[in-house]
């Protein structure tokens, strides 16, 4: 099944997927890694990119397919969104980001949730959105498991990076909202501490030489073990400063690697977040100042950015329109509060990349990487640039001419 | 009414009193009057709330004139928002789907520090609605961001001697169980006949008596604002997003002879020609990505530029708490990256505004005798690196970036803002709305 399947694939794809190779010329290169690159080329060979540099030391072979823009960087990453899980419809029959009969459910998959063929992983990737960290949402102590996907066309086995990225976990009181219990902050922890503590035993039992001491296998439990481990991370929304400090005491307490998420007021608490070396993806600020995120400010990535953190921008969830926002525009913000063009840039590539553990792969225009890119006709942050080509994989996913 | 009156009289005199009596020359920006092609090293004098004249001739500052020099700045018109829940306006309260006789300025709080936002986004005119999620959910407000204790400080009459229109709304919106909700289109659109029948009915009885006070009809407070909008001094602001609930007002329209402003239009792309053809006009709103509700899953950057192409007359809105009012310029800005005009797209953000509310002849461009609101800008209009630096209400600087103060209310940060700014009063329960698919 799995042989003649990849029969059709290669039969079906082969012309353009394997034999043409394609060339990328633009005006500037913004490879990240390193400084931009005037009247620059990158070759793309098998879906990887074969060198990045200037037009007049590479020589592009004459069976290349050339692109040509004004710029281009590397395919974009939205270090958080729902998209996927969070339906355009914003209808009970196409939300699957939070299911609410328990406040704690790290069992819960986003490989089983994630749906490729959502509206809003095309609008996404027409934005230059290459690689998604997406799956389980906001409003749970621990609502489920996040996974990393490319935006391109596919079935989930297909575009996964990664299956099991991080648990997703909220402080704050829109988990308050969602629940009877817990109803205050202090029973927020408890019920944390209490979960963490029970996986520590079932961790440390599992550890015993004799197996038949081992408890009975619990996808709960087993998950948690492995936030424990720090085969993951544990990614939680914590928007208020008490939110914030309370993630980070319960990281201290249980050891785990955390990355703060949302972080509206991580501004407030620089010396605290560097101290416990917490990674930080902050939400988009153009989303509506109500709630807990009442307090943001625009310049959140600057004045973080400038204490020595690296900051990753993610489009995060509303509950209203719109449905997601476009991590490429809030990037754009952040370079107009305070950041640097090459310094937001960073927030929606490299970054991300490197918090998500997949830099090895993406995040940069370097040779051996995915041929993952955007080309723009303009500056890439200007309101009135366009994408006019999005590669995936080395493949031309969007073209705006077509 | 008369009390009304006089407060505006009053508050006329203290506009002048604070208002700067010498005039005031603004020298060396690249001026958009917005009614004319722009000005490159313009001159901008303003004096007692008023402009004085627009050009670049050194002989239009008068010798008693400050001058002040803006080099390498944009000045345009304040900017003006067809739009908004700026203020807490509230909305309708379900206890019934046709409420014509509730007044946003009932409810709005004058001194919300939403309206910064307003200011910091350049924003000097505002069209404040009722929330949605009603047929008829409300009389809407105008509003100049003059400083303001009471409502009255604020409220901006216009050609039609109103300061406000009628929200009304269609498709999914106003559909909803009980309370004499209508079910489905067709019973929405029943319904909103009958009352423009009644309201027929009542103008019939007035017309008929004349100046016969002793036969005129009993007064209703619900046919009032109805008869106001069939003798065209009050404009209808018609929250439609599909393209069948789109045409849906356009039947409406032509059966009652009254012109309304169509709003928001998530799919007015497809129906461009036949809203031209109705000679209607658009207040579109502009959203980083489709969906939300099921109104909204064909929505488009496209829209302003497909209106534009088939001729029909566009502004934008903020809908602000739904995006920000900061980031007004940005929603012509992604218009024009979608296709739109630069020209069209700035007369968007003012004088085509202006016009739907009936107030063009006071804001929207820069013209002599017009109210002296602009904005000064750090550079282009449609540029992301640009900020609305100053803004200007009726001569008064009433937003400047360099003060700290100021500018927080464009950054955010710690206790800028409270929390009860009334913004989001319509998406209260978001999960409700969403299965309601509003």
């Amino acid at each position: 099944m799995k042989k003649s399947f990849l029969v059709l694939l290669i039969s079906t794809f082969a012309p353009i997927y394997l034999l043409a190779q394609i060339a990328i010329k633009a005006e500037i290169v913004y490879p990240v890694s390193a400084a931009p690159i005037k009247d620059g080329v990158i070759l793309i060979e098998n879906g990887k990119i074969k060198s990045v540099g200037k037009a007049a030391e590479i020589t592009i072979p004459s069976n290349y397919k050339i692109y040509e823009s004004k710029t281009v960087t590397p395919g974009l990453i939205d270090a958080r969104t729902l998209i996927g899980m969070s339906g355009v419809l914003n209808m009970p029959v196409d939300q699957d980001q939070l299911e609410k009969s328990n406040p704690i459910q790290p069992e819960l998959r986003a490989i089983d949730a994630y749906n490729p063929e959502e509206a809003l992983v095309k609008v996404a990737r027409e934005y230059g959105i290459t690689t998604i960290h997406t799956g389980h949402g906001i409003g749970a102590l621990v609502s489920g498991q996040t996974m990393i996907a490319k935006t391109k066309k596919g079935t989930t086995d297909e575009v996964v990076v990664k299956p099991f990225s991080m648990l997703a976990m909220t402080i704050g009181h829109s988990v308050s909202e969602k629940f009877t219990s817990p109803g205050t902050k202090a029973k927020q922890i408890s019920m944390i501490r209490s979960e963490l503590l029970k996986a520590q035993v079932y961790m440390k039992k599992m550890l015993d030489k004799d197996s038949t001491k081992h408890p009975t296998f619990d996808l709960k439990m087993d998950a948690l073990s492995k936030l424990l481990k720090g085969e993951v991370k544990a990614l939680i929304t914590a928007n208020k400063a008490v939110d914030i400090m309370n993630s980070i005491r319960l990281s201290k307490e249980f050891g785990f690697k955390l990355v703060l998420d949302g972080a509206a007021e991580a501004y407030r608490l620089i010396d605290e977040i560097k101290k416990a070396n917490a990674e930080v993806i902050l939400h988009a600020t153009m989303a509506r100042n109500e709630d807990d995120m009442l307090n943001m400010t625009r310049e959140s990535a600057s004045i973080l950015t400038k204490a020595g953190i690296s900051v990753s921008i993610e489009s995060g969830y509303e509950g209203y329109v719109p449905k997601t926002r476009i991590v490429l525009f809030e990037a754009a913000l952040a370079a107009a509060y305070g950041l640097t063009f090459d310094e937001a840039l960073k927030t929606i590539t490299i970054n991300p990349a490197k918090l998500l553990g997949v830099d090895s792969r993406i995040g940069s225009l370097e040779v051996g990487k995915d041929a993952d890119m955007v080309l723009f006709n303009g500056d890439p942050f200007e309101y009135t640039t366009n994408v006019t080509n999005v590669l995936i994989d080395g493949v031309v996913v969007y073209d705006k001419i077509k | 009414m008369n009390k009304i009156k006089i407060f505006l009289c009053f508050l006329c005199i203290g506009i002048n009193a604070v208002a700067q009596q010498k005039p005031v020359a603004f020298k060396g920006a690249l001026i958009y009057p917005i009614n004319g092609a722009p000005i490159q090293n313009g001159i901008l004098v303003v004096q007692n709330g008023v402009i004085l004249s627009v050009g670049n001739d050194e002989k239009a500052i008068p010798a008693n004139a400050e001058v002040i020099l803006v080099n390498d700045k944009v000045i345009m018109p304040g900017l003006v928002d067809t739009h908004s829940h700026l203020g807490g306006p509230e909305g309708g309260d379900y206890s019934n789907p046709i409420n014509p006789e509730a007044r946003a300025m009932d409810a709005i709080d004058p001194t919300s520090d939403g309206f910064k936002k307003a200011l910091a986004g350049g924003i000097t005119t505002i069209n404040v609605m009722p929330g949605s999620g009603h047929l008829m959910s409300g009389q809407t407000v105008y509003l100049k961001m003059r400083d303001g204790k009471i409502i009255e400080d604020l409220l901006f009459t216009n050609e039609k001697g109103v300061y406000g229109g009628l929200k009304m709304a269609n498709g999914t919106n106003s559909m909803r169980s009980g309370s004499g909700f209508p079910g489905t289109r067709a019973k929405s659109a029943s319904l909103v006949r009958e009352l423009f029948l009644k309201a027929q009915a009542y103008k019939k009885k007035m017309d008929k008596a004349g100046k016969d006070s002793s036969k005129m009809p009993e007064r209703d407070l619900a046919m009032e604002p109805l008869v106001e909008v069939l003798t065209g001094k009050r404009v209808v602001h018609f929250h439609t997003h599909k393209s069948n609930d789109i045409l849906t007002v356009l039947r409406l329209s032509k059966e009652f002879g009254f012109k309304p402003v169509l709003h928001h239009l998530s799919e007015g792309w497809k129906v461009a020609d036949e809203i031209a053809k109705a000679g209607l006009q658009a207040s579109i709103i502009v959203i980083d990505a489709p969906g939300g509700k099921m109104e909204a899953i064909n929505l488009t950057l496209e829209t302003g530029a497909k209106l534009e192409k088939s001729g029909v007359p566009v502004a934008f809105h903020t809908d602000d708490g739904i995006t920000d009012s900061r980031l007004f310029l940005r929603a012509a800005a992604l218009s024009v990256r979608a296709g739109m005009s630069r020209d069209k797209a700035l007369e968007g953000l003012t004088i085509v505004g202006a016009k739907m509310l009936d107030l063009s002849s006071k804001v929207g461009s820069l013209e002599k005798g017009k109210d002296a609101d602009f904005i000064i800008l750090s550079g282009d209009p449609f540029s992301v690196y640009t900020k609305v630096e100053q803004t200007w209400v009726e001569g008064s600087k009433k937003y400047d970036i360099s003060n700290p103060a100021d500018r927080a209310f464009l950054n955010g940060g710690y206790g800028v803002f409270s929390s009860d700014r009334g913004e989001f009063h319509h998406h209260g329960d978001e999960e409700e709305d969403a299965k309601a698919g509003n």
